[in-house]
C-alpha cells in the first residue's frame, strides 16, 4: 500500500521535526495506519465474528434446543464465545508488523512505545471487541436471552473486551517472535481473562435476576482502568524482548 | 542494601555463601516437617465434625501457602532480574517455577481428596480450589513460555514479565473468584475457614508451614547452585572448583 | 496420642484412603524433588569434571586432538 506508507513516512518526518507535537502525531498515524491496513484485509476482521456465530450455533445443537435451558446459560455462553473469538484474532495483532519489520521501526521511533502499542490495541478493540459486542444481542436472541438484558450484554462486552484486548496484547507481544506461538498465547492469556469473564457474565446475569447492574459495570470499568495503566508498559517491554531476542 | 545487591551480582559469592546456609535449611526442613507430621498425624485430636480426614490440612494448607508465595517470589526475582540484571535472580526463578507448580498440584489434589469425605464429591467449584486451579495454569504458562524461547536471555525476560503480570492479576483473580463463588453458592461449609481452632490443632500446622518454607528455601538454594555451575561452566572459578572436587 | 492401636492409626477412622493418598502424594513429590536436585547436582559436577579432564588432556598433549577423542580415552 504505497499511499499509506508514504503518508506514514511523512508523518514520522513531521514528528521528528516537531518534538512537541510529535507524540500525538505518531499515535494518530499508528492508529490510522493500522485501521486502514485491517480494513483492507476484511476477512481478518470478519473471521472472529463468524467464529462467534458458529460457536453459538454449536451449543443448542450440542445441548438442547429447549429455550428455558438455553436462557439460563445464555449469558455465560455468549461471554465465553465472545472471549474465544477475541482470543482467536490476537495472534495476528503484531504478527504482520513483526514479519515485515515495521514493528522494529515502531521500536526505533522517539515516541514512547507504550503509547504507540496502545494505539494498536485500540484498533484491535475497534475492529474485534466492538463488533462482537454489537453482534452479541442478535445471537442472544437466538439463545432466548430474557428481554431487557440485551443492552447490558452489549455494554458489558464492549467494556470487557477492551480489557481483554489489552491483556491479550501482552501475551501476543510475548509470543510474536515464536514460530508457533498460537497455542502458547491462549495458555498465557486465558487465566488472566477470568476476572473479566466473571464480572462480564455476572452483569448480564444480574440484569436477568433484577440485581444491580451498575456495580458490575463499574468493576469492569475499574478492571479496564487498571489494564490501561499497566498493560501498555507490559506490552512495550514484551515487544522489546521479542524483537531483540 | 546496595552493597548486598552488588554482592548478589557475583555468582561466586552466592555459591560460597549458599554452601554455608544450605545445611541449616535442610536440617530445619527435616526437623520441622518430621515433627509436624508426627504431631499432626498422631497426636492432634480428631476434628469433631470431620473426624480424621481433617489431618489432610497439614499438607493442604502449607502447600497452598507455598504455591502462592512461590509465584510472588517469581515476580520479585523477575523484577530484580529486569531492573538490576542480576543473573542469580533469574537462575532462582528458573528452579522455583517447577516447585511452585508441584506445590499447587499438591494443594489441588489434597483439596479434591479432602472433598470426598466432606462434600461427597471429588471436585467442587469451591472458591479456594478454583483459584488454585487458575494458579496452576499461570505456573504452566510461565514454564511453557520459558521453554519456548531458544535464546536464554529472551526466555528469562519474557518469563519475568509474565510473572509480574500474573502477580498483579492474582489478587484480582482471587477476589473475583471468591465473589463469584458466594454469588452462586451461598456459603455452605468452608473447610479451612474456621476461626477458632484449638492450639493442639494449629500448632502442628504452623510447624508444617515453617517446615515447607525451609524446604522451599533449601531446595531453591541447592538447585540454584547447580544452575550456577551449569551456566558459568566456562568461568575460571568454576573450572578450578571442578578440578579440585574429586 | 489420638489413636489407641496401630491399626486405628492406619484406618484413620475410616478416612484412610483420603488421608494417606494426600500425604502420600506430598511425600512422593517432596522426596522426588530432593532426589532430583541431588541427581542434577551430581550430573552437573560430573560434566564439569569431564570438561576439566578434557581441558587438561588437551593442554598436555598435541593440540590436534579432537575433544571427542580426549573424553573417550579418559573413560
Amino acid at each position: 500500500m504505497p499511499a499509506t506508507d508514504g503518508a506514514l513516512t511523512k508523518e514520522v518526518r513531521v514528528a521528528c521535526e516537531e518534538p512537541r507535537g510529535g507524540l500525538a502525531v505518531a499515535v494518530w498515524a499508528t492508529l490510522k495506519r493500522d485501521l486502514m491496513l485491517l480494513l483492507r484485509r476484511r476477512s481478518e476482521v470478519l473471521n472472529p465474528l463468524v467464529f462467534f456465530a458458529i460457536v453459538i450455533t454449536l451449543f443448542p445443537i450440542g445441548i438442547s434446543p429447549d429455550p428455558a435451558l438455553l436462557a439460563a446459560i445464555a449469558p455465560g455462553l455468549l461471554w465465553v464465545a465472545a472471549l474465544l473469538a477475541a482470543l482467536l484474532s490476537l495472534d495476528s495483532l503484531f504478527r504482520a508488523d513483526y514479519d515485515d519489520g515495521s514493528l522494529e521501526q515502531l521500536l526505533l521511533t522517539p515516541q514512547p512505545l507504550a503509547l504507540l502499542a496502545l494505539a494498536k490495541v485500540a484498533v484491535h478493540w475497534l475492529l474485534t471487541g466492538l463488533p462482537l459486542a454489537l453482534m452479541a444481542p442478535v445471537l442472544g436472541l437466538m439463545l432466548a436471552l430474557p428481554a431487557g438484558s440485551y443492552l447490558v450484554l452489549a455494554a458489558s462486552l464492549a467494556l470487557g473486551s477492551a480489557s481483554l484486548s489489552l491483556i491479550g496484547a501482552i501475551g501476543a507481544a510475548l509470543t510474536v517472535g515464536l514460530s508457533r506461538g498460537g497455542v502458547l498465547l491462549s495458555l498465557l492469556v486465558l487465566p488472566l481473562y477470568i476476572p473479566v469473564l466473571i464480572f462480564g457474565a455476572g452483569a448480564v446475569q444480574a440484569t436477568i435476576f433484577g440485581d444491580g447492574v451498575l456495580a458490575h459495570l463499574a468493576i469492569l470499568g475499574a478492571l479496564l482502568a487498571l489494564a490501561l495503566i499497566f498493560a501498555p508498559l507490559a506490552i512495550a517491554a514484551s515487544l522489546r524482548i521479542s524483537i531483540n531476542g | 542494601m546496595w552493597a548486598f545487591i552488588n554482592k548478589l551480582r557475583s555468582p561466586k559469592w552466592f555459591y560460597a555463601i549458599s554452601a554455608r546456609l544450605l545445611p541449616w535449611f535442610w536440617a530445619a526442613a527435616l526437623i520441622l516437617i518430621v515433627t509436624g507430621a508426627i504431631w499432626g498425624l498422631l497426636f492432634a485430636p480428631a476434628d469433631y465434625q470431620q473426624g480424621n480426614s481433617f489431618r489432610i490440612i497439614y499438607v493442604h494448607v502449607p502447600a497452598a501457602f507455598l504455591a502462592q508465595s512461590i509465584f510472588v517470589s517469581l515476580a520479585v526475582t523477575g523484577l530484580v532480574f529486569m531492573v538490576w540484571k542480576i543473573k542469580i535472580a533469574d537462575m532462582a526463578a528458573t528452579v522455583m517455577a517447577p516447585l511452585g507448580a508441584a506445590m499447587t498440584f499438591i494443594a489441588l489434589f489434597s483439596g479434591a481428596v479432602w472433598g470426598v469425605p466432606t462434600w461427597g464429591t471429588w471436585w467442587m467449584w469451591d472458591a479456594r480450589l478454583t483459584s488454585m486451579l487458575i494458579l496452576l495454569f499461570l505456573y504452566l504458562g510461565v514454564i511453557a513460555l520459558r521453554g519456548a524461547f531458544t535464546s536464554r536471555d529472551s526466555a528469562s525476560r519474557a518469563a519475568s514479565v509474565l510473572a509480574m503480570v500474573g502477580v498483579i492479576n492474582i489478587p484480582i483473580i482471587k477476589y473475583s473468584v471468591d465473589w463469584w463463588y458466594t454469588l452462586h453458592q451461598p456459603a455452605t461449609f468452608t473447610v479451612t475457614g474456621r476461626a477458632a481452632m484449638p492450639m493442639e490443632m494449629w500448632l502442628p500446622l504452623l510447624i508444617m508451614v515453617l517446615g515447607f518454607y525451609s524446604f522451599f528455601i533449601a531446595l531453591t538454594l541447592m538447585r540454584t547452585r547447580s544452575e550456577i555451575l551449569r551456566r558459568e561452566a566456562s568461568k575460571r572459578w568454576v573450572r578450578e572448583l571442578a578440578a579440585e572436587a574429586k | 496420642m489420638a489413636f489407641d492401636t496401630f491399626q486405628d492409626f492406619l484406618a484413620m477412622g475410616g478416612h484412610a484412603p483420603y488421608v494417606w493418598s494426600a500425604w502420600g502424594l506430598t511425600a512422593v513429590l517432596l522426596l522426588g524433588a530432593v532426589f532430583h536436585a541431588r541427581f542434577e547436582r551430581r550430573q552437573v559436577l560430573r560434566q564439569l569434571q569431564r570438561r576439566a579432564r578434557r581441558d587438561a588432556h588437551q593442554a598436555g598433549r598435541q593440540p590436534i586432538q579432537t575433544s571427542r577423542g580426549g573424553s573417550t580415552n579418559e573413560a
